[in-house]
């Protein structure tokens, strides 16, 4: 990992690091990564991935609408609303 | 009043000798004179409780109660409460007031428990310390210097300084069990599934459950009962039937089998395991068998958490993007300048960190060699339980590799990380674990963890408790909060 990397993941992440504290990072996330690294220790080519916990699939519901909570109140949180629509800066001028 | 037990405590409001409201403001009253030099509460809910108390004296007189009725709780703020706000110790939901209830709230509203506050915490639970809350460092009542343990930290110095019976905590890496070790109460991290995760804040989805912080088993109990079950709103939910936690609390534990995992114990410091062997022999008192038992993965769980808790983190967390609620900042220039200043303004250092590591894992080409990885590594740890538990009812090893340290003490987040390290394997796995109290070292608490098979909460209640019923460590308080008798 460099410089470059930490950009680019703060960039994807849509994060800004400061220059002054870029270096500082750069340092934890390379001292991260090599302790993570400590993974390719085992091989570990016949062992499937196990992304829950006891290895089952997201259990899904019937795609049925139903009451939810009051769309006003679920805006009532938001900075900017008009006529129920959430605002945000001009995306094209 | 604040040392009694939940039992205790029902038996005084059943026998009129003490009102709900009054014994809501007993606690209200230290929380208010001590949360000042603690820093346990981010809001003290003063009128919430008196109103909620209310209605549990009410329930009382008319004899419709429970033994949870009138028996006051905090919550930590990572629990969705409506008209109530609700941080999860962060900038970003510094003004958030939730529409709704999350259903671990609602299950203990309905048992007529009353809300005294919501708890301090590592900004989205990602700590060890509770040095990452925007609220400020919570102080270990047993050495204000110390921390508390994190990320439930003001949940388990609310409980350890009494200024709560219970308190509800999260557990995605450790985060119920190492700060009841660090501050001498009861903690219980359940299975996977078991406590509905609707309307609790999202930090690593595979990963985060809901749990009890309490002086005792026989409270955790009494209160996981409540607190447990399956949640159609919550797809993670488990449609598992929830036991009795309570009646198989004094099952003899004779001739039940107690594995040590070796790899817990290599590594750890000569006193705490000089501490924790003594304790063993409380449980061999009670006729159990301990035996040794290896899971040869072990050291592979942190960097395998690591990875699966900052991917899941990462994605997670892309919701806070200053529009629809939350920090929004003030005004950009377009709507990529708010997404950029509103999430650079409104996360901490510590959260900020593990998004980019989360995304960059995520990122093209590096996928296979960290996610998937870790995934597999996770099929391991795994797989290492399920051999263990075919030759053992359950095991036994120490919730943490050191005592609670002093604050500032881990500046290398590494570092940080590694105070987990007898703890995320559990959660990589999905079961259920307990701390609890084993005595103390240079006046600090130690704990010991228990983990069984996964639905198996009664079990580890059940060898908790017997194990309480012969020891005191769990009774001790700490000198450093005065306890006055109010009442």
């Amino acid at each position: 990992m460099n410089i470059d990397d930490v950009r680019l993941s703060a960039d994807l992440s849509k994060i800004t690091i400061d220059d002054k504290k870029i270096d500082s990072y750069l340092t934890d996330m390379q001292d991260i990564l090599k302790f993570i690294e400590q993974m390719n220790a085992i091989d570990t080519d016949n062992i499937t991935p196990m992304a829950h916990p006891f290895d089952l699939s997201q259990r899904l519901r019937e795609d049925k609408a139903v009451a939810q909570i009051d769309r006003q109140i679920l805006q009532s949180n938001a900075k900017n609303i008009e006529n129920g629509l959430f605002l945000v800066p001009k995306v094209i001028e | 009043m604040h040392t009694k037990s939940i039992k205790e405590l029902h038996k005084l409001l059943t026998d009129k000798k003490i009102s709900a409201v009054e014994l809501a403001q007993h606690f209200i009253d230290r929380a208010l004179k001590h949360n000042p030099s603690l820093n346990c509460y981010i809001n003290i809910l003063s009128d919430e409780a008196k109103q909620q108390a209310k209605i549990a004296d009410d329930k009382i007189f008319k004899k419709e109660g429970s033994l949870l009725t009138g028996i006051p709780f905090a919550l930590k703020d990572i629990f969705c409460t409506s008209d109530m706000l609700t941080t999860c110790g962060s900038k970003m939901l510094s003004d958030f007031i939730p529409p709704y209830d999350a259903t671990a709230y609602k299950n203990l509203k309905s048992s007529d428990m009353v809300l005294l506050g919501k708890t301090n915490m590592d900004e989205f639970a990602m700590g060890s310390s509770n040095e990452n809350s925007f609220f400020g460092c919570v102080q270990n009542p047993w050495d204000l210097d110390c921390v508390p343990g994190g990320s439930s930290g003001g949940s388990a110095v609310a409980v350890a300084g009494g200024l709560s019976p219970v308190a509800i905590g999260t557990d995605t890496g450790g985060s119920i069990r190492q700060p009841a070790s660090f501050c001498g109460i009861t903690g219980i991290k359940p299975t996977y599934g078991r406590v509905s995760r609707y309307g609790m804040i999202a930090f690593a989805s595979s990963l985060d459950q809901g749990g009890v912080m309490a002086k005792s088993a026989e409270d955790c109990a009494y209160v996981l009962q409540s607190l447990s079950g399956y949640d159609k709103k919550d797809s993670t939910s488990m449609p598992e039937d929830v036991p009795s936690y309570t009646e198989s609390l004094n099952n003899s534990i004779k001739g039940k089998k107690i594995g040590l995992p070796t790899e817990y114990f290599a590594n750890l410091d000569d006193d705490l395991k000089q501490i924790i062997t003594t304790q063993i022999k409380e449980f061999e008192k009670l006729g159990a068998i301990i035996v040794d038992i290896s899971l040869p993965h072990t050291d592979l769980s942190v960097p395998a958490y690591y990875v699966i808790s900052s991917a899941e983190c990462s994605s997670n967390l892309a919701r806070y993007d200053g529009v629809r609620y939350g920090y929004s900042a003030k005004n950009p220039k377009n709507l990529e300048d708010l997404y950029l200043k509103t999430r650079t303004e409104g996360f901490g250092d510590e959260v900020k960190r593990r998004i980019l590591i989360g995304t960059y894992t995520l990122s093209a080409g590096y996928y296979d060699a960290y996610y998937i990885k870790a995934q597999k590594i996770r099929h391991l740890i795994a797989d290492d339980f399920n051999q263990a538990f075919a030759q053992v009812d359950i095991l036994l090893t120490p919730t943490t590799p050191t005592t609670a340290f002093k604050k500032g003490d881990k500046q290398n987040p590494l570092e940080m990380y590694l105070s987990d390290i007898y703890t995320v394997a559990v959660n990589l796995s999905g079961l259920p674990a307990i701390s609890i109290p084993a005595g103390f070292h240079q006046k600090m608490p130690v704990g010991m963890q228990l983990i069984s098979p996964a639905f198996c909460e009664h079990r580890l209640l059940n060898f908790a408790h017997m194990y309480q019923a012969q020891t005191d460590h769990h009774l001790q308080t700490p000198s450093q909060v005065p306890q006055e008798k109010i009442l």
